[in-house]
């Protein structure tokens, strides 16, 4: 059985791609600074008194020693803490927050992935595309498309695995949201990345083959994702090159 | 009617027992850190373990309505073991997470120094960490073991207030209570408690700080006792107030002391008419 979720729609944390945008350079560091300011402005409109007071004190302590001293440092431990003290809705943002004023890099963020639970390992993977310029990352986002945990699987399709994940391992990322009912909505660059993709269609295809013959629903999406892949139109100039492919 | 398992061990259990609990009423579950039958050689292994109670449970238990908290610890069997007892000095960064809910199952198997060693210094993280702590008692020698855990309960910096005592038994019970520890009963097909031995100890006892469990894991035990013992204690005299309070409040005001029990549960939204549990597709 599921059960829809009943809370209030929590902060953006990512800004949708564009179109037309740089494909394979991180965003620019204005643009990043600008999504953490928005985002720190949006969840603090969110929080009460207590949890506002120890988020501005957890990312004052983060942004003030972000190197660990001692067995774990006070930003790991605010990091654990997040779900509890902003409550369960508002702790990816969070927790996106602290990794940005600790400056987390790319071993910072493997790190508190490894040792982190299945939520903080949600936020790793929301703040990559904000923190990781390259990609060193990847092994994070490799990790979390191994898993069947739906949360973590929308959260390693985001813009950081469009940016960096190659053609083979974006086909089965995409393959595996349909599998396991994540939306395709979750897949950043989908357009772009699916243009054109012969590889991709003829995985949908077969995967649509092998759900009629068990006598079971195509998922609506496989559809949408499908009509994605046609090339582009000689109106839209070249299909645009994946640039991954390996 | 609401319950809460307060010690289940979910790990071991299929999702039809998840369907099967929330069926019968079950909203909530802790899953206190044990043996896996199979002796674990590493703490690499322990963290596995761990992580997996911080991950992948508390997913599977979302998708059928249940909310999941866990426990932390060393059990007191492989605190025996040289090669596994090092993992007690990687319990303090589990501890400091969400969801984890006390110091967990703690205790003495078969009361030996080195179990002596890990209960002092487990007890000792509890209060560090803000956290109350689940007790196990011994099966063999069981009197003696809660007087000898009680002891050092006493000479530790956690009050006894904020312990459970658990696998409580008609033996047990009186000394348990007039400790001031929170006492857990666990009802098993066969060995433990039974329902009716457990009323009758909730007749003669009353329910205050009292918590039923099935301690349901991987051996011959039954994930719907609590069910079975909130029905009989139903017939047998007891209002809905008292199963509520035995079997919803009482968990809650122990692993509340945390202050980290989260008990609204949000299914994950991506899931397929079903679950990805489902591996091969549905």
């Amino acid at each position: 059985m599921t059960h829809p979720p009943t809370h209030q729609p929590a902060p953006r944390l990512t800004r949708p791609a564009e179109a037309g945008a740089e494909h394979d350079t991180a965003p620019r560091r204005s643009d990043a600074a600008r999504d953490v300011a928005e985002l720190r402005a949006a969840l603090t409109a969110r929080l009460d008194t207590a949890a506002r007071r120890w988020l501005d004190q957890a990312l004052d302590e983060a942004a003030a020693h972000p190197g660990g001293h001692g067995p774990i440092s006070t930003w790991e431990l605010r990091l654990a803490e997040a779900g509890r003290r902003c409550g369960p809705d508002h702790a990816d943002a969070a927790r996106v927050l602290i990794l940005h004023a600790a400056r987390a890099d790319a071993d910072a963020l493997a790190r508190v992935y490894h040792q982190g639970t299945a939520d903080e390992r949600r936020a790793v993977l929301r703040a990559l595309p904000g923190l990781v310029p390259g990609p060193d990352a990847l092994p994070l986002v490799e990790d979390a498309l191994r898993t069947n945990d739906t949360r973590l699987l929308a959260a390693a399709v985001g813009p950081y695995a469009a940016r960096h994940l190659d053609a083979h391992q974006w086909r089965h990322a995409v393959l595996k949201c349909l599998f396991t009912g994540v939306g395709t909505g979750h897949v950043a660059e989908l357009d772009r990345r699916a243009r054109g993709d012969a590889e991709l269609a003829r995985m949908l295809a077969d995967y649509a083959v092998e759900r009629t013959a068990a006598g079971r629903p195509v998922p609506g999406d496989l559809h949408r994702v499908l009509a994605l892949t046609e090339p582009a139109t000689a109106s839209h100039g070249p299909a645009a090159p994946h640039g991954k492919e390996s | 009617m609401r319950l809460f398992d307060p010690h289940i061990h979910m790990t071991s259990r299929t999702t039809d027992d998840y369907e099967a609990m929330y069926a019968a009423g079950v909203r909530a579950v802790v899953e206190p850190a044990f043996w896996l039958g199979q002796p674990r050689t590493s703490p690499a292994s322990f963290r596995d373990y761990f992580d997996s109670l911080l991950g992948w449970e508390p997913f599977r238990a979302a998708q059928y309505g249940i909310a999941h908290h866990c426990t932390i610890a060393l059990n007191p069997k492989e605190a025996n073991d040289p090669r596994c007892a090092p993992v007690l000095d990687e319990l303090p960064r589990y501890l400091v997470k969400d969801r984890v809910v006390a110091v967990g199952e703690i205790g003495y198997d078969s009361m030996t120094p080195a179990e002596d060693t890990a209960l002092a210094a487990q007890l000792q993280l509890a209060a560090d960490h803000g956290l109350p702590a689940l007790v196990h008692t011994p099966h063999r020698d069981k009197l003696a073991g809660l007087r000898r855990t009680l002891d050092v309960v006493r000479e530790s910096a956690l009050p006894t207030d904020r312990v459970l005592v658990d696998h409580l038994n008609e033996t047990t019970v009186k000394e348990a209570k007039d400790s001031g520890a929170w006492l857990g009963f666990s009802v098993y097909p066969d060995t433990k408690m039974d329902e009716a031995r457990m009323v009758a100890i909730l007749r003669a006892h009353g329910p205050d700080r009292v918590l039923v469990n099935s301690a349901a894991d991987w051996g011959r035990s039954d994930p719907l006792k609590t069910r079975e013992v909130a029905d009989l204690m139903l017939a047998e005299g007891f209002d809905e107030d008292d199963v509520d309070r035995v079997l919803w409040r009482n968990p809650v005001a122990f692993y509340g002391l945390s202050g980290r029990l989260a008990l609204d549960v949000t299914a994950p939204d991506a899931t397929h008419e079903g679950n990805s549990i489902l591996r091969g597709g549905e």
